[in-house]
């Protein structure tokens, strides 16, 4: 047992691998939120006069909601005005080429493993990077030209393509969705936009990283992707953070919209600050994800692997509006130290034998929290709908919690809903196993996990699922609870 | 006009019945008052009552101005009774005890009945009395705690068997006008103690009924506690029925609950697991028709370690029925070793049934093995057509297969009579 401790402290006492923070001279919006902050983002950014009136309403409906209270996450009261709500590193015009880009981004980019250069010409990704929330390269865009294949930064977006963003903006989580997403609505910053014509199928994964670097900024991203009816898609998300202490708020929207015949799939790693062993700083990650199958025969595919952040509210869901439309939601989170997380997703069954599939995966160690909350919703006329969810949970150490909030509502009766849960520890038997073959314990519980997590993270992926290994190794390899 | 302005008058009126009570005030009552008005009745925004129409059924149907304390005229139990069953009886008669009508055949030596009230008055009860219901966490349970008539308390004393069953039949006797109604149970069960109670509730006539019943039970070191609960109201009863149990080390419980008919059924079940090696059974079936609204919420709270539990609720929902299902488990952070498990499975018969379910897990210690499932669906149509294709009508392969569904949840029943009633319930309901 004290060798297990000793590992056990050894890993989770390791410091944040991705810690540090470049000085880029970035061009602030002073402290507070108020519409004048609103005005000034706009501004900055040299929006239409619609979208200001957009942002505006969000920003009056925002100030008449309340902070949601029911997530199963605590946190000391997040002062609004305390905040800087817009933050771009300086540049006078857009880059065109990666010579143009600032020496000590790429620089920072090298350090997370994911070099331009190198990834442009090696793994065929084209990369949206994000820093600050102001996009500052993006690749390959003139490949995905010739297809009619948008692939750009929201901001450029709203320049080039107003009708699109006009039109699809806030039609799958409207401004006033919820808190945070009204939050977003009125001063989101930057994010990528995505557009995929009618039969086109996207000849590479697309990326994006979101990477959050001065300090008090909050991040406030919004991703829109619509694919045209019979188009593919596969999207990849990462995030690291630099180490902080104080805490930061993050509240991103993500909309995806699948027309008849179209998939989307969206993959997310996600290793935001998670604060440090005494549950200091960290991120707080407050997210609405939302993808709409509003054609027959659609799909929308969520995989997330949630390993940072200090604080995570968030539920990619899927609303199943087209008949034969199909849902799925894989994940996996971990939390350790005074992580909490309230994480799951939302499927609702509108049209006629629509399908989900739900598969988390749970990892708490430390003192943290890991939640799962899901809804799964049939309604009337959603004949033939089938659903089946599982989740599992998994505990490592005597003093973190796992808790789950499964929803089920059903008003059809040729409906087919199924739910599983379990919870449990890593069984001495297994661990006994591999040591009886000679595999040391820190490496029979990397196994193990492995294994436990492997339906999720068969989902991401080539270029994600290493990175995710990795991720899920580092933090909890040995953890014998 | 809003709900909120609706909800002050229902709850004003409250307020004026229980300042009627007057001489039976006391500071418990008024606690649980104030608690109550703290609290408010449920809305549709509430998380433990938002599929449950419980706040608008009272707004339209009660008039609770006045404590009502209306006269009955049965003049027989016999024909509630469960044929062939030796049993004690008890009768409430619109939330009041009637000595007349209840019949205590098992000797004093195994079970000890009196008035709550009195055993309050003379201090027998007290040590046990009001210590689980937490009447700041739930409306109903506060609402039941400062207006409750009239109750009992039973005990049975350490190393007793108690062979024969108690029944306990709530009679509420709505022919000339509504009735609204709050009763009480305190149920001590002794050391290595073995008891079984059946409960069962009847409403005569066509006028709304509103009733609440707390039970408080104890079940000490080693005991036994079997426990029944019917539902099967043709009336027009509305009903929230909150159970507190408390087990010690050792003790063993099962329970069964059976709702089949009523207009909005609540039932509370809050299991406290506060002893080591205790062994808990949970069962439930709601076969549900017309426009019953019926909601199970179980609590099974795990504080010690190296304990047992298991759940299964199943349920059939036909016509417009509703069915809400919620089950919670929590394992506290120092029940290591505890085997917790909940099942929750469901058919819909109509499009127009619902069925609202939340398994939820809530679990602080590692060393746990825990899980639960739920699912929702419909017959399976090879088994349907494997009956029809032997020459069996389609009603009755239905029936056939329900049955074979609901009847799992009669296990733990260890009463011959008891069982073949409770079978025989179910069956004329799915033969209807």
């Amino acid at each position: 047992m004290a060798k297990d401790n000793q590992v056990l402290e050894e890993i989770t006492s390791k410091e944040y691998e991705h810690g540090w923070s470049v000085d880029l001279a970035a061009d602030e919006s002073p402290k507070g939120l108020s519409e004048d902050t609103v005005r000034f983002i706009s501004k900055k950014k040299n929006e239409p006069e619609w979208l200001l009136e957009w942002r505006l309403k969000a920003y009056r409906s925002w100030l008449n909601m309340t902070e949601p209270k029911w997530p199963n996450v605590k946190y000391p009261k997040i002062n609004y005005q305390d905040i800087i709500y817009y933050s771009a590193p300086k540049k006078k015009t857009g880059p065109s080429s990666l010579d143009e880009v600032d020496p000590e981004l790429i620089k920072t980019f090298e350090k997370l493993g994911i070099s331009l250069t190198e990834q442009k010409r090696l793994s065929g990704i084209a990369v949206d990077a994000v820093i600050d929330s102001v996009s500052v390269a993006t690749t390959f865009k003139e490949k995905l030209g010739e297809l009619g294949v948008i692939f750009c930064s929201f901001s450029e977006a709203v320049k080039e393509h107003p009708e699109l963003i006009k039109k699809y903006l806030g039609s799958v989580v409207p401004m006033n969705d919820n808190y945070y997403a009204a939050l977003n609505s009125a001063v989101f910053s930057d994010g990528s936009f995505c557009y995929i014509p009618k039969g086109v199928r996207c000849p590479m994964e697309l990326s994006t990283y979101f990477r959050i670097n001065a300090a008090n900024t909050g991040q406030f991203e919004r991703t829109l992707i619509v694919a045209e009816e019979g188009s593919y898609v596969s999207y990849l998300e990462g995030c690291t953070a630099p180490m902080r202490d104080e805490n930061q708020l993050h509240a991103a929207v993500v909309e995806l919209y699948a027309m008849k015949d179209a998939q989307i799939k969206y993959s997310t790693v996600q290793n935001w600050y998670p604060g440090d062993k005494n549950g200091k700083g960290g991120i707080y990650n407050f997210v609405t994800k939302r993808g709409l199958c509003a054609g027959d025969h659609s799909k929308i595919s969520w995989t997330q692997v949630e390993t940072g952040s200090a604080i995570t509210w968030k539920y990619p869901s899927c609303v199943l509006k087209g008949d034969f439309s199909m849902g799925e939601f894989y994940s996996v989170a971990v939390t350790n130290n005074y992580q909490q997380a309230d994480t799951g997703t939302k499927m609702i069954h509108i049209g006629k034998n629509t399908r989900s599939r739900i598969v988390s995966k749970g990892i708490s160690a430390g003192k943290s929290q890991n939640s799962y909350r899901g809804q799964v919703q049939v309604l009337k006329r959603a004949s033939n709908a089938r659903n089946f969810s599982q989740c599992d949970s998994l505990l490592m150490g005597d003093q973190c919690g796992a808790h789950t909030f499964p929803y089920i509502d059903v008003e059809n009766s040729t409906a087919k809903i199924e739910h599983e849960a379990t919870t449990s520890k890593i069984g001495e038997d297994q661990i006994f196993y591999c040591l009886q073959r000679g595999i040391d314990e820190e490496a029979a519980v990397a196994l193990i996990v492995n294994g436990y997590a492997k339906e999720v993270l068969n989902q991401l992926p080539m270029e994600f699922a290493v990175e995710a290994q990795k991720l899920l190794a580092l933090t909890l390899e040995g953890s014998v609870g | 006009m809003s709900t909120a302005t609706l909800n002050k008058t229902v709850e004003e009126k409250m307020a004026l019945a229980f300042d009627q009570l007057s001489g039976q005030k006391n500071s418990n009552r008024e606690e649980a008052f104030r608690d109550f008005q703290k609290l408010g009745l449920p809305g549709n925004k509430s998380e433990e009552y938002r599929y449950t129409p419980i706040t608008r059924a009272l707004e339209k149907n009660f008039n609770f101005e006045q404590q009502s304390f209306a006269k009955s005229t049965i003049t027989s139990v016999e024909e509630f009774l469960i044929p062939q069953l030796e049993s004690n009886i008890i009768v409430f008669i619109n939330g009041i005890y009637s000595k007349e009508f209840s019949r205590i055949i098992s000797p004093d030596t195994e079970i000890k009945i009196s008035d709550l009230q009195s055993s309050l008055e003379n201090k027998e009860a007290l040590p046990y009395f009001d210590k689980y219901p937490k009447t700041s966490t739930d409306p109903f349970v506060a609402l039941n705690s400062a207006l409750w008539q009239n109750g009992i308390f039973i005990q049975v004393p350490a190393q007793t068997k108690v062979v024969k069953p108690v029944l306990i039949l709530h009679v509420n006797d709505a022919k000339s006008s509504s009735l609204v109604s709050h009763t009480r149970l305190l149920l001590v069960l002794g050391e290595s103690s073995e008891f079984t109670l059946i409960e069962k509730s009847i409403s005569i006539g066509e006028n709304p009924i509103f009733h609440t019943f707390s039970e408080e039970i104890i079940i000490k070191e080693n005991a036994s506690f079997d426990y029944v609960k019917i539902q099967n109201d043709e009336g027009k009863l509305h009903q929230v029925a909150n159970t507190l149990i408390n087990q010690s080390s050792v003790s063993k419980l099962n329970t069964f609950t059976l709702t089949l008919d009523g207009a909005l059924i609540r039932n509370n079940f809050n299991i406290v697991i506060d002893g080591e090696n205790c062994e808990s059974h949970f069962y439930g079936l709601y076969l549900l028709k017309g426009n019953t609204v019926a909601d199970n919420h179980t609590v099974v709270d795990h504080l010690k370690p190296n304990s047992f539990s298991n759940e299964l609720y199943k349920g059939v929902m036909d016509n417009n029925a509703k069915g809400v299902f919620n089950g919670k488990i929590f394992v506290r952070p120092h029940a290591q070793k505890t085997n917790a498990f909940q099942s929750n499975r469901n058919i819909l018969l109509t499009d127009t049934a619902t069925i609202n379910t939340k398994p939820q897990l809530e679990i602080w210690a590692d060393d746990v093995k825990c899980s639960h499932g739920c699912t929702t669906g419909q017959l399976d149509e090879e088994a349907v057509f494997y009956l029809r294709s032997r020459g069996i009508p389609l009603d009755e392969a239905k029936a056939m297969l329900l049955y074979a569904f609901a009847f799992e949840t009669l296990a733990a029943i260890k009463n011959e009579v008891l069982k073949k009633y409770l079978d025989g319930l179910i069956s004329k309901r799915l033969n209807k």
